[in-house]
Parts: structure tokens; sequence; C-alpha cells
């Protein structure tokens, strides 16, 4: 192991975050507080409890997770593009390192700005809506393996970009709608039947429920599934990137 | 004693089809400087992508100290130096942080002292706080070098240094390839200037469209292909060569107002006294005699325009 590669690597990037530390914090803070002043004021106040928890409180994980993988995607993605956006991706390419030591590298800083900035957010919560914390070693757990398998995703979609456009698509178009279709503002079985089948078939649907199940105990699926599918998602990450590097794609003509 | 770079039969296809390396073969042996010299497009970046891991080989092998630079990745690298021929840095890093990183990324211990040193030799030392995107190009340059001397490399790649540099730094530059090489190191150098490799390699290798046309040492290879001129100025201009001279094959140059002579250096008998002697005879009034050696440059250009 070439662990001073890995220090470099890391701290590299944790340099960058503190650069861009404050915009990157401000925005969600912002927004998380709009979500928590519409939904959980507004409206919140004419909806009844769910599953026996008062709605504020109902939708802070999943606005923690909101927070999460888009900070998750969008830093790991970002990480590695613009070195090869830049041209200076030579200099990683060309070092003694292994596809081990530079996921470590990029993906731990992507998910330790991730994993900071969520603390913000439940934080920031907190100030609105009683948050409780039933197993608070299981939420850490959720929290640290969303972060890690998002920022990885988010490594992957970096390789893969070509340009600019295609680096934010997936953020932007494909993370709210699973987000939002995932059960962060309603319980699923509110739905009709049909799209609570279809909502099975949503990631972040486990993700969401886990979470919330280790903060409240109410959960639409068993929170164990919700881990299992979690720990699923993280090895197909892992071994996807593996794959890329063998081949090259993406990194090496 | 074995060469501590070898390239076997090297070939790299690109996506587009394109075939950059046609079967390239080299030892390079250690300590030496080499320079490879190619036109823009000969594949000289390519190659030293394929050995520093940037680019994936189609076929064929290198191996550096004995090391397979696919397989034995971590081996390669650790002792490979390369200077980039672009000017690609992160904006917003400072001078001193991006050198360190590189030797980081090397898993080489940080070591300050070492660093000021390297940043001193190159001129660089008052920018140390500087960021990157406030540089000018030939700065840039420097920190490039700089990167790469980090991590004490023993194998140094230099992928054009010189490209876009002032005199200045060129001349810097070459002492600096001086001192590497006094201590041990082994240098790659690719330039389309022909003086630079002149002035500073041991051997040279012609590369062109993918393929290695020679390799030789540099003080050979002038012998070798070097060809000398005789030029003689006449008093009067003449139409035709005469029959006499007809065996030293004269060209007629400036309107029949000189006689051009080639010869080999390296032949027994140049065949100068015959030639002025059978121009004496003739009855040739002369104005003035001059010879001429063939530069490198001219080796290159007739090289490459026999390839074409
Ligand atoms: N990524 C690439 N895809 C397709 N062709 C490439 C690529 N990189 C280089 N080439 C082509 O390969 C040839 C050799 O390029 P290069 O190795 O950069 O030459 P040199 O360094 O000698 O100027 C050129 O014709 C160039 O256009
Ligand atoms: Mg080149």
């Amino acid at each position: 192991m070439n662990f001073e590669a890995i220090k470099s690597i890391y701290l590299f990037e944790m340099a960058r975050t503190r650069r861009t530390l404050m915009q990157s914090v401000i925005s969600p803070v912002v927004s998380t507080s709009l979500y928590f002043i519409v939904f959980g004021a507004a409206i919140g106040s004419r909806i009844q409890e769910v599953d026996g928890v008062p709605y504020g409180a109902f939708i802070a994980p999943g606005l923690i997770m909101l927070t999460l993988l888009n900070q998750c995607i969008g830093n790991g993605s970002f990480g590695i593009y613009f070195p090869k956006f830049t041209g200076t991706i030579y200099e990683i390419l060309s070092a003694p390192i292994s596809v081990v030591e530079i996921v470590i590298g990029y993906v731990g800083a992507a998910a330790t700005k991730g994993l900071l900035i969520g603390t913000i957010i439940l934080a920031t919560a907190s100030l609105f809506v009683d948050i409780s914390i039933a197993h608070p070693f299981l939420m850490v757990l959720f929290f640290v393996l969303t972060a890690v398998s998002f920022s990885l995703f988010g490594f992957m979609i970096g390789i893969w970009a070509k340009d600019f456009e295609q680096l934010n698509v997936i953020p932007m178009l494909v993370i709210p709608p699973l987000v939002f279709l995932g059960g962060s503002f309603y319980s699923i079985d509110m739905l009709p039947p049909f799209w609570q089948t279809v909502s099975h078939f949503n990631p972040v649907l486990y993700l969401v429920s886990g979470f919330r199940w280790s903060f409240y105990e109410i959960a639409d699926v068993n929170p164990l599934i919700s881990l299992g599918i979690v720990v699923v998602f993280l090895a197909a990450c892992l071994s996807i990137t593996a794959w890329i590097f063998k081949t090259g794609y993406k990194l090496k003509n | 004693m074995a060469p501590i770079v070898s390239i076997q039969n090297l070939t790299k296809s690109y996506a587009s089809g394109f075939q950059a390396l046609k079967g390239v073969s080299l030892d390079i042996e250690e300590g030496e400087i080499l320079a490879l010299l190619g036109p823009n497009g000969a594949g000289k970046t390519t190659m030293i992508s394929i050995i520093c891991g940037i680019v994936m080989p189609s076929g064929g092998r290198v191996t550096v100290a004995g090391h397979d630079v696919v397989k034995d990745f971590r081996a390669t690298r650790e002792i490979i130096g390369l200077v980039p021929q672009e000017l690609t840095l992160d904006a917003f890093e400072t001078v001193f942080n991006t050198v360190a990183f590189s030797r980081g990324l090397h898993g080489k211990k940080p070591d300050p002292a070492m660093i000021e040193r390297i940043l001193r030799d190159l001129s660089l030392w008052d920018k140390k706080d500087t960021m990157l995107r406030q540089l000018s190009g030939g700065m840039r340059r420097r920190v490039l070098i700089a990167k790469a001397l980090s991590y004490e490399p023993k194998v140094l790649f230099l992928d054009e240094p010189t490209a876009g540099v002032d005199v200045a730094l060129r001349k810097d530059m070459w002492q600096l390839v001086e001192r590497l090489r006094a201590s041990g190191v082994t240098i790659i150098l690719t330039t389309h200037y022909i003086e630079e490799a002149e002035e500073i390699a041991d051997r040279i290798g012609v590369i062109n469209k993918g393929e290695i046309l020679l390799v030789e040492e540099k003080a050979a290879l002038m012998q070798k292909l070097g060809r000398k001129t005789l030029t003689v100025e006449l008093a009067e201009p003449v139409a035709v060569v005469p029959e006499t001279l007809a065996p030293f094959n004269l060209r007629i140059g400036s309107e029949g107002r000189t006689l051009i002579y080639d010869y080999e250096t390296s032949g027994e008998r140049t065949g100068i006294t015959g030639l002025l002697s059978a121009i004496a005879q003739e009855g040739f009034r002369l104005k003035d005699v001059s010879t001429q050696q063939s530069t490198l440059e001219d080796i290159f250009v007739e090289l490459v325009g026999e390839a074409k």
C-alpha cells in the first residue's frame, strides 16, 4: 500500500473542500431550511403524524439523505472529472499507485465532505424539529455506507462524463426524482398498490427507509433488507470501478 | 549491462483506428542521455505515455529496470519521472504544495528541505507560495520539472522540455540535464529542435510516423551520415562540367559560378586532391574554395524525407 499517495490525494481533495466549503454548505443549509418551513411548518401542520411521528421530524432523515446523496455524487464526480478535464490526471496515472489507493483517496475525501455537510444538515434540522435517534450506531452505519457508495457512484460518473453537462445530468435529473419518489416525504403505504410496487425498484427507498428506522423505528421495508441493498450497491460500484481501471476505460487511451 | 529501459516491438493503435506506433524497439542504457528526434505526430509522446502508464499499449512490451511497465507498474513508476509536454497544472495550488504533492504520490515521505533545494535550483524558491495560475509559461515548465524531480527518479522523461521556452531557460535546462546525468539519472528527451539533440544527447534516435528510423551514438551518426561538400567558386561561369571532371559527380551551382563536390568524411580518400588538380588542369581560375559539414538537421531532413 502506498499510504503516502493516499494521504496526498486525500489532503489535496480536502484542501479543495476547505476552499469551497462555505459555498458548499450554504446552499444545502438554505434549501433544507426552506423544506422545513414549507413542508414542515406550512403544510405539515395540516398533515397528521406519520406512523406516530410528527411530519416535520418524519421528513428530516429523507432531507439529510437528499443532501448526502447530492453532495457525495457531486464531490465524487468532480474530484476525478476535474483532473481529467485539465489534464493533471497524467500525474495520477503515472504514479506508483493502484486503483484501490486512488479510490480510497478520492472517494474517501468526497465521502468525508458529504458526511460533514450531512452532519450540518442534521444540526440544521434539529433547529426546526425534535429529532430523536433510536439507534445511533445503525444511523452512523447507514450514513457512512451511503456516503461511501454514492461518492463511488459519483466517481464513476466523473470518469464517464465527457463534459460538464454529462457531469451534472445525473445528479440533477436522476437523484431528486429518486429521492422524492423514494418515500422521503411520505410513507409508501400512502401510495396506490401499483406505485408501491414501482417504489420497491427504487434503491433510494431502501436508504431512506433504513435511515429513518435508525431514528424513529418506523420503516417501509425491513431495515436489514435496506442495509443489504446498500451493501450490494456499494459492492456493485466497487466492481465497476475495478473494471474501469483494469481496462483503462475513459482514463487511458 | 542490461538496458535500463527496453522497448520491444511496441505498437499502439488509438480508438480512432490510427496507428501511432508501428512496432518500436529500443534499448536505453543506464546513465545515458537519449534524444528522440521526430516531427510533430511522429509518436514520441505516445511512446513515453505508454512507458509511464498514461496510455495502454496495443502490443509489445516495455521493461524498466527489468520490470514490466504494465504488470509491475509499481516498481517501474517508482523510478520513472515524467515532465509532460503539455503545461497542465492545478490552477489553485501553490508551487510548493504541488511539488510536495508529487513527492507524496510517489510514496515518498515529506522532505521540505529537499523540495526547497529543488525549487532553489530551478529559481522557483521566491515563487513557492504563488498560485500556479499566476505563473508564466516558462515558470510552469520549471514547476513541472520540479514536480518530476521531487521523488528522485532514476529515469527521467522530458517531453519537449524546451518547446516554447526562451533561450535563457533553454540553456538552464541543458545545464540541469547535465547535472542530473552526473548524478546518474538516465534521461530521455524528445524534441524537434535538432540543435537541442546535438547539444546534449549521447545518442540520438530518429522517429517518424510511428517507426524508429535509426538510433546511433551522436558522434558516430554525424560521422556515418555526415557528408561534407566542397564548393569551388569560379572566376568565370561554366555551362557544363568538362568531361575530365565527370568521375567526381560535380554539381553546378549559382548559375555556373560554383562547382559543388560531395564527399564522405568517413572515406579513406576524400578525392579532394585529385579534384583540385583536375580542375587546375582544365585551366579554371578559382576565386574561392570552401567546405561545409552537414548538420544533424540535414541528416534528419534526409531521413525523414526518405521515409515518406
Ligand atoms: N488520443 C488520441 N487519439 C487518436 N490519435 C491520437 C491520440 N493521441 C495522439 N494521436 C495521434 O497519434 C500520432 C502521434 O502523436 P504523438 O505521440 O503525440 O506524437 P509526437 O509527440 O511525436 O508529436 C499523431 O498523429 C496524433 O494525432
Ligand atoms: Mg509530443
